[in-house]
């Protein structure tokens, strides 16, 4: 009896020590994430001006950020462009992943980034997607996408204004496949929950300090219980926490239909990676397309900014035809970012002017203009203003 | 930092695991070897059923919950008037938990399987421990593979779109929905998306076989092999593959992110078009051509099996406007008139597809929600008239 006893006082301890233990590693959890107050920090200036890694990308990125470098330049905004001319197509030699390496070091050492999209090959087996690598490698976690009708543009909807967060480093995006026997193939999606909080957290925080007042989580929590479940579940948890904001989940395909015929109703969105590549599509497709969607991607060191539909644009390299809005607001997004926004409103409210003007704009806008003379009529803007 | 090799053991259980569910083997389909025309009887998933002594096909009609019996009703008054040879089975499919599973009853399956082909109202899924979804129970039943949804605007309901006449085929038994996922440890979980040759090949026929039947001449398959280089890679190199078999119809792929922009930009393009893509991505793409048009109470669909074929309404059973005729009957409407393609029914399908549309777009007799004030007897008594 006497032995009896304390072995199983003891196993009771042990039971009690351990729920305490995961206790604490949950509380602690949130702690080891930043969320996006301690997010917003100022990388050191030298000289007067800080240094910013420049990626223009494949595609139409050469042209676009010329544009954005012309129109910094003209408005002697204090940034120095560290510029590497990284690309995901494939030209045969060898240089591009050293290019890589160079880009990420790059913005370890700057903490922001300008970046176009790199395009990926689909035949080339085992190159991952630079652009998703070097999110991971970073660890930019979180990509927020600004959907909003810009005035003056006539879509199909009006009074469109949600923000589509997007979970960037995990889901379906795992880059975990396998073939485990000739036409069988498995892709693995992965959720964890402390990824689900942290994007959760940024979400609810980004939302209260933008005055936003609804949040709603995206997912497919009724097929994919287990891995939909455990973000959705998270999402919630961490709402609760944030009673001043309205929190509501809804069904992907649901939110797909909804988004197409009434927008209005959406906010602040929060989701796993694949969903959030669905959704900024068609999201962007009712404010105008990518050439006018900003967007980032923020990590807990680095800030990467980039258009936030994400498309190469192959099709219309080098015809001067590519509309810089896209990266140009982001550009602006950038300098908010770093506290510039005397510059950062000087450039918005150019852009926001010729494109309301309507006289000067890009084909993708239902106007005539090239690159060059758009960017000629926001300098002109922009003087006139001065 | 998660490597592939740690999950390795489990992963291999759960193949295993699925690989004895007998909804992975593809009933009466074998790998043919690659003909330039393909001849009637060696067709995908044509339909098997024969006329009775009465000169009429039996269809199985299972009415469905809520709103179901009236839009059925509706269904089968325009039918009778339109002397379409067809005659009602109505079947019950109430569930039951036979050894945990769920199941509906054998005589019912017994009438599909006899029938081949059924008619769908909308189904409450009981909510209750361990019922799996009906439409999945019956999807496994029946080895539902593709799921083809037609979207086309109505004329007389007003969306921001008005060109859409959108065709989406979905892989129905794989993929991300292979139901395959489990907890790695506390706060990890693993979610497996299958994508094999065989279930990608036969949908990818189909799909070309459908766009022969309906005269596009063109089938695109929407994937992401860019982040995905291995799935949604063997799906896209299938269609290559099967492509070759259809010299007359145009084969391209469009990455996922592209094809949601366009379609949202301007669905016109994608008219003469078949797009034809894996589970998850059809789920949602199909629904948003459905926002497109004005929402599911004006789409039909069809779910595609080596033997039976069931057509139904994808709306809500609706419980609070149940019996007072307020119900919009057009979706389940439609996707008879599907089903009538599908039995090779073309002139009735023609006559009262017709009549369906001269009535929507006179916009007389409209349920409340398009705005109208009919009775659904109203709008179906509408559509009779035209049927002259």
């Amino acid at each position: 009896m006497s032995l009896a006893r304390p072995a199983r006082s003891a196993q009771s301890l042990l039971r009690t020590a351990s729920k305490i233990s995961t206790q604490a590693t949950t509380s602690s959890l949130p702690r080891s994430y930043a969320t996006v107050a301690s997010d917003i920090f100022k990388p050191t200036k030298y000289g007067g001006k800080y240094t910013v890694t420049l990626i223009p990308g494949d595609g139409i990125g050469a042209e676009v950020s010329e544009a954005v470098k012309t129109i910094f330049k003209a408005d002697n905004v204090p940034i120095e462009w560290e510029q590497i001319d990284v690309t995901g197509v494939e030209s045969g030699e060898k240089p591009t992943e050293d290019l890589f390496q160079q880009s990420i070091a790059s913005l370890k050492r700057n903490k922001l980034g300008l970046k176009g999209i790199l395009h990926t090959p689909i035949e080339r087996s085992g190159h991952q997607s630079f652009n998703v690598a070097m999110r991971q490698e970073l660890d930019a976690y979180a990509s927020v996408v600004l959907i909003k009708n810009i005035p003056g543009l006539k879509t199909r909807h009006d009074g469109v204004d949600m923000c589509i967060i997007r979970e960037n480093t995990e889901g379906e995006y795992s880059g975990l496949e396998h073939q485990s026997v000739p036409g069988v193939v498995e892709s693995l999606k992965i959720i964890t929950r402390t990824k689900a909080e942290r994007i959760a957290k940024f979400a609810c925080a980004f939302a209260i300090a933008n005055n936003r007042k609804k949040v709603t989580a995206i997912h497919k929590a009724n097929i994919m219980k287990l891995a939909d479940g455990l973000f959705r579940n998270s999402v919630k948890k961490i709402a609760e926490d944030y009673p001043t904001l309205e929190y509501n989940d809804m069904i992907v395909d649901n939110a797909s239909m909804q988004a197409v015929s009434r927008p209005q109703q959406f906010d602040v969105m929060v989701m796993p990676n694949l969903y959030g590549g669905i959704l900024t599509n068609i999201a962007a497709a009712l404010v105008g397309g990518p050439g006018v969607v900003p967007g980032c991607n923020m990590g807990r060191d680095v800030a990467i900014f980039e258009p936030g539909a994400r498309h190469v644009g192959l099709d219309i390299k080098g015809k001067d035809q590519a509309n810089p809005t896209a990266l140009l607001l982001s550009a602006t997004m950038l300098l908010r970012h770093l506290g510039l926004d005397d510059h950062a409103n000087r450039i918005s409210k150019a852009v926001y002017a010729v494109i309301a003007d309507g006289k000067v704009r890009t084909r993708d806008m239902g106007g005539q203009a090239t690159t060059h003379e758009f960017t000629r009529a926001l300098l002109d803007k922009m003087e006139a203003d001065l | 930092m998660i490597t592939p090799r740690v999950f390795s053991s489990s992963t291999r259980q759960c193949l295993r695991k699925a690989c004895q569910q007998p909804r992975w083997t593809p009933a009466s389909y074998k790998i043919r070897g690659y003909a330039t025309v393909t001849k009637e009887e060696d067709k995908v998933a044509t339909f098997k059923g024969s006329k009775g002594s009465d000169g009429k096909f039996t269809v199985s009609l299972i009415e469905g919950d809520g709103i179901g019996p009236e839009i059925a009703q509706s269904v089968k008054d325009i039918y009778s008037a339109a002397d379409v040879p067809i005659m009602w089975e109505p079947i019950d499919v109430t569930p039951t938990l036979k050894e945990g599973r769920t199941v509906i009853p054998d005589e019912s399956i017994a009438s599909i399987k006899k029938n081949f082909i059924a008619l769908k109202g909308p189904l409450a899924t009981p909510v209750g421990k361990g019922h799996v979804s009906l439409n999945l129970t019956l999807r496994r039943t029946f080895n539902l593979f593709a799921n083809v949804r037609p979207c086309k605007s109505i004329a007389g309901y007003k969306t921001p779109y008005d060109n859409v006449d959108t065709v989406l085929i979905r892989e129905n038994t794989e993929g991300e929905y292979s139901g395959i996922e489990h907890v790695v440890v506390d706060g990890v979980v693993q979610s497996i998306k299958l994508i094999t040759r065989e279930a990608s090949e036969r949908v990818l026929r189909y799909a070309f076989q459908y766009a022969q039947d309906i005269g596009k001449n063109k089938v695109r398959v929407v994937h992401k092999a860019t982040i995905m280089k291995m799935s949604d890679g063997l799906f896209l190199s299938t269609a290559r593959d099967v492509a070759k078999d259809f010299p007359n119809i145009e084969f391209d792929a469009e990455l996922l992110d592209n094809a949601c922009l366009r379609i949202t930009t301007d669905p016109a393009p994608y008219a003469d078009k078949v797009l034809v893509m894996p589970n998850l991505y059809g789920d949602i793409l199909s629904d948003m051509c459905a926002g497109l048009i004005g929402g599911l109470g004006l789409t039909p669909s069809g779910n595609i099996g080596d033997e039976c074929s069931i057509f139904e309404a994808v709306h809500g059973s609706a419980p609070d406007i149940a019996g007072k005729a307020l119900a919009n009957p057009t979706a389940l409407l439609l996707s008879s008139i599907m089903m009538l393609r599908h039995m090779g029914l073309n002139k009735e399908a023609e006559r009262v597809e017709s009549a369906i549309f001269k009535t929507l777009a006179e916009g007389k007799a409209l349920t409340g929600d398009l705005g109208g004030k009919a009775k659904t007897h109203e709008y179906a008594q509408a559509i009779i008239d035209n049927l002259k």
